[in-house]
């Protein structure tokens, strides 16, 4: 099975963002196929390598970013709401004129076309989120 | 052509569970995740909207919560992820009710 996840809430909010990472590590393991992970609205702030939570916590981005190394996942953050929320990679610093960049390994920006196109090529959409 | 609802809100902070129940139709599931797991306990109110529906339950939501299972309302499955992974392939679609 082919499957396209998509995740709107950030990580440490309420708990999306554990559940869409346990149900693709599940599917990973199960020998299912995942298309995409689509972040979107507060979900973008899934990439930002610049996440420090405590020793004893989880790193939720950190998790992404060696799920999708071992997967080979495509991850994708919404451009307008990375915008929104300063989520930045090279192309997005260059075109706004920014003087940082802050993307997690594993993520790339780009369209809410990409959601659709995740949700027409998959046998199933997952949402996850607030 | 068979529909999984998620339901991932307390049935004391939102309708979801409510419409989602209503909404559902004959082969329909329905599986509730983080706070909706409140919703599956015997002695809350929303047991008896879940009458008549085919009804999962996370495990691992409910033990991080302190409900154990005997507390649960009368032919609810709990599952864990495995179980999730399961039902998604089952069911045709997948609603999300956010």
């Amino acid at each position: 099975m082919k499957l396209t996840i998509q995740v709107n809430e950030g990580p440490y909010q309420h708990q999306s963002a554990d559940s869409a990472y346990y149900f693709a590590k599940a599917a990973l393991e199960k020998g299912h196929e995942i298309y995409r992970i689509f972040f979107y609205h507060d979900g973008v702030n899934n990439g930002t390598r610049l996440t420090t939570p405590p020793q004893d916590d989880r790193n939720i981005v950190a998790r992404w970013s060696e799920l999708a190394e071992q997967h080979d996942l495509d991850m994708v953050l919404c451009v307008a709401a990375a915008q929104r929320r300063g989520i930045v990679d090279d192309g997005e610093a260059e075109r706004n004129g920014k003087d940082a960049t802050n993307i997690a390994p594993g993520f790339r920006i780009s369209g809410l076309g990409q959601l659709i196109e995740g949700g027409v090529q998959s046998d199933r959409l997952v949402v996850f989120g607030d | 052509m068979s529909m999984l609802h998620l339901v991932n809100k307390s049935p004391y902070e939102s309708n979801n569970l409510s419409t989602a129940s209503s909404i559902m139709k004959g082969g329909d599931e329905l599986l509730l995740i983080e706070d909706g797991v409140y919703g599956a306990v015997k002695a809350g109110k929303a047991s008896a909207m879940l009458e008549g529906c085919t009804v999962s339950v996370m495990g691992p939501d409910l033990a991080a919560r302190g409900i154990s299972e005997d507390k649960l309302a009368d032919g609810i499955n709990v599952i864990d992820y495995n179980g999730f992974v399961e039902l998604v392939e089952k069911n045709d679609k997948v609603q999300s009710w956010l």
